[in-house]
């Protein structure tokens, strides 16, 4: 028999790997890749995206020095994921419904939770968890949060809610999840307004992107499910800006589900609780993501446009620190979460057995 | 009234519930145009629109997934597992999800499923299709498992289920879905949850059981009965939570109790009512407990079952052991 293969394997491999540039609007040196986009940000849209990169990154030294001192309880550093968390988040509106995982608490806040929930989610207190945002708390189960997405986005199709879409965030690790699919596939079936957004940052704890999936991109495991998906350079809170809003125009319009990938990095440790980085990388493979730093990028151009400067910006800074300091006092004071509570919060009707544990629980916390 | 099959009387639960309250949907695979595999929700695509019962793509987790962000959004979902074996797939998001909702939020937010699976062996049916897997959600607090023994309480215990603001495991056993009738009332009643029933009144021994067991106690009471032994037999209903109050008034009466369960012995529905007997009624007893489980094997496959499933002979020989203990 011949031997010939009547497929040419190798060229269609080839074609998955053939990808388009990922959407920029400023590259790496701050030049404008972009005019027309560029060009659609006025002035103080500029200083509002640096505002909030400023605010992202200050949260995340404060908290990483409360960590320190030991006032933390989990805390999944954000630091150099600025551009993608707050240009995806800042395109969202108010009604829309959040489905966050657990890096994702600096976008919870901008929806609408305040940071002293967030201190008190980190901690474990359920006080944390009754913000008045459109939200989900932050998923600790990877993958979990995809399957929800679309349940919650086919909830606002079917409200007919206008104007409204569900969004949530996974990261590179999260793809190779069945549920990532499962959720995709589900949105894609049902047409739902949901958004998804995979934050491509390198490392899944300490295993690199590479050895996540043979996929050329993330994004195109979208494609299976039927689902437009787009490369964004993570960096470039332009950008991710831009395409977040584009994909919810697209979405309201009726239009169904989107997928994002942002190449963005993660320059410290996965969480605080202290695993050690280098340990699955060195300084020479970090050094030139610090060099595509999201507030560098933008704060050359506003720089060169005389809107911003270094005393504005710590002054800035110290200004959220000191809110930040005054978020973690008021969670310092949340009432002790008590277990009579979590009893009676288990079940909207507690069972007999519950009742006599409750019973038991409110006597004991009555003497202390 | 009218005679219905335990299938017929969900079907007729779930027509109601979807009359009832426009937030109800139900879906899953196949449950549309096919009216499930089983024919259980039959009739209500054509009733009710496609936008209110649907065919879902193939996929536990994103079934149940989608099942508690509808939730989250207000509906009240009534999604279906095909079999009950493939709940593996879902697990997440029944008890690490749906089960702590309330809990996380302290009560803000909610996610009312309501999840319906056939369980249960004696059908003869391919691997993986007859597991009894209670064992394994009656441990997640938050979280109700359902398991009515007879068309009527079909009936009235899946509309308490699903208008009960917590999740629901509701199990339907297979064996029973056609293999018995009841007269039942034709517009709306419930029956009420986390309440056991006492389906047989007697003053020797208490058999406790649930689910198709139910009958295999009630059939070794009539044994019982013809050598002058009255037997009381309780049906538990809902076996997360139990209702251990039941349990122990009627040990007042008969001192002496066996409990039954279809599933493997180990750590289970039976394993948990013989501890809290142990733990708070135990001076009511003057014999031991006794217990009549399947074996601690794997399910087995379709030609073991019969001598594999726990019957009324098994039953009338333990009881009778603990009667001459
Ligand atoms: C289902 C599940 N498996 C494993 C874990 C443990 N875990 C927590 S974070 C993580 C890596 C996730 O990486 P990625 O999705 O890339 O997100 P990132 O942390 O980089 O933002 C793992 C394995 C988990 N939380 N959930």
């Amino acid at each position: 028999m011949a031997n010939k293969s009547v497929v040419d394997f190798e060229a269609i491999k080839k074609d998955l790997a053939d990808l388009p540039k990922p959407i920029q609007v400023l590259d790496e040196n701050s030049n404008v890749v972009d005019q027309e986009t560029f060009d659609s940000f006025s002035d103080d849209d500029l200083v509002e995206f640096m505002k909030k990169m400023v605010w992202e990154r200050a949260l995340h030294e404060q908290t990483m020095n409360f960590s320190r001192q030991g006032r933390m309880g989990f805390y999944a550093p954000t630091e150099g994921e600025e551009a993608s968390e707050m240009g995806t988040v800042l395109a969202m509106k108010k009604q829309d419904y959040l489905l966050p995982a657990y890096r994702d608490v600096p976008q919870l806040i901008q929806h609408g939770a305040t940071v002293t929930e967030a201190y008190l989610w980190s901690r474990g207190h359920v006080l944390g968890n009754e913000y008045e945002a459109n939200s989900m708390m932050p998923q600790i189960i990877i993958g979990a949060a995809y399957d929800e997405a679309a349940g919650v986005g086919l909830g606002i199709k079917k409200n007919k809610e206008e104007d409204t879409i569900a969004f949530t965030y996974t990261g590179d690790g999260g793809t190779s999840q069945g549920d990532s699919y499962e959720g995709m596939n589900f949105a894609g079936a049902f047409q739902t307004p949901t958004l998804f957004i995979v934050q491509n940052n390198g490392f899944a704890i300490s295993t690199p992107r590479a050895k996540q999936t043979a996929a050329p991109s993330l994004a195109q495991k979208a494609v299976a499910a039927g689902i437009p998906s787009v490369q964004v350079d993570g960096m470039d809170i332009l950008a991710c800006y831009t395409v977040a809003k584009a994909a919810r125009d697209y979405m309201v319009a009726g239009n169904g589900p989107v997928m994002i990938e942002t190449l963005t990095y993660r320059y410290g440790a996965h969480s605080s609780a202290g695993d050690d980085p280098k340990r699955y990388r060195t300084e020479d493979e970090v050094k030139p993501w610090h060099e595509k730093d999201p507030l560098i990028r933008l704060r050359k151009v506003l720089e060169d446009k005389g809107l911003w400067s270094d005393e504005q910006e710590e002054k800035l800074v110290d200004e959220y620190k000191a809110s930040f300091k005054d978020a973690i006092k008021e969670a310092d004071e949340a009432p002790k979460d008590k277990v009579s509570d979590m009893l009676k919060r288990t079940f909207e009707i507690p069972t007999p057995e519950m009742r006599k544990e409750i019973e038991k629980f409110e006597a004991k916390e009555s003497n202390e | 009234m009218s005679k219905k099959t335990y299938i017929q009387a969900i079907t007729d639960a779930l027509d109601i519930l979807l009359e009832d309250d426009p937030k109800t949907l139900i879906f899953g695979e196949d449950v549309g145009k096919n009216g499930g595999v089983f024919r259980t929700t039959q009739g209500l695509q054509d009733k009710y629109g496609e936008d209110r019962v649907f065919d879902t793509p193939l996929a536990e987790s994103g079934i149940l997934g989608l099942a508690t962000g509808l939730g989250l959004k207000g509906f009240r979902p009534i999604p279906e597992i095909q079999f009950m074996g493939f709940s593996f797939e879902a697990i997440d998001q029944i008890v690490g999800q749906q089960a702590r909702m309330r809990f996380r939020f302290n009560g803000k937010q909610i996610s009312p499923v309501t999840i319906r699976t056939p369980y249960g062996g004696g059908t003869h049916t391919a691997e993986m299709h007859a597991d009894n897997l209670e064992n394994y959600f009656t441990g997640a607090p938050g979280l109700r498992v359902v398991m009515p023994s007879n068309p009527y309480d079909a009936k009235g215990l899946l509309i308490s289920s699903v208008e009960n603001n917590d999740p629901v495991l509701f199990m339907e056993n297979l064996k029973l879905y056609r293999s018995m009738k009841d007269d039942i009332p034709d517009g709306k009643y419930t029956v009420p949850l986390d309440k056991a029933n006492v389906v047989r009144e007697g003053t020797d021994i208490t058999l406790v059981a649930y689910g198709a067991e139910v009958n295999e106690a009630k059939k070794a009471a009539d044994t019982l009965a013809e050598n002058n032994i009255s037997a009381e037999v309780i049906d538990l209903r809902t076996v997360s939570p139990i209702d251990t109050e039941t349990i122990f008034k009627s040990l007042e009466k008969t001192h002496k109790v066996v409990v039954v369960q279809e599933a493997q012995k180990m750590a289970g529905v039976g394993a948990q009512v013989a501890s809290a007997i142990a733990e708070d009624a135990i001076l009511s007893l003057n014999a031991p407990i006794g217990r009549v489980a399947a074996p601690n094997s794997v399910y087995p496959f379709a030609q073991g079952e019969d001598y594999w499933i726990p019957g009324a002979d098994e039953i009338v020989e333990k009881a009778n052991e603990i009667l001459n203990y």
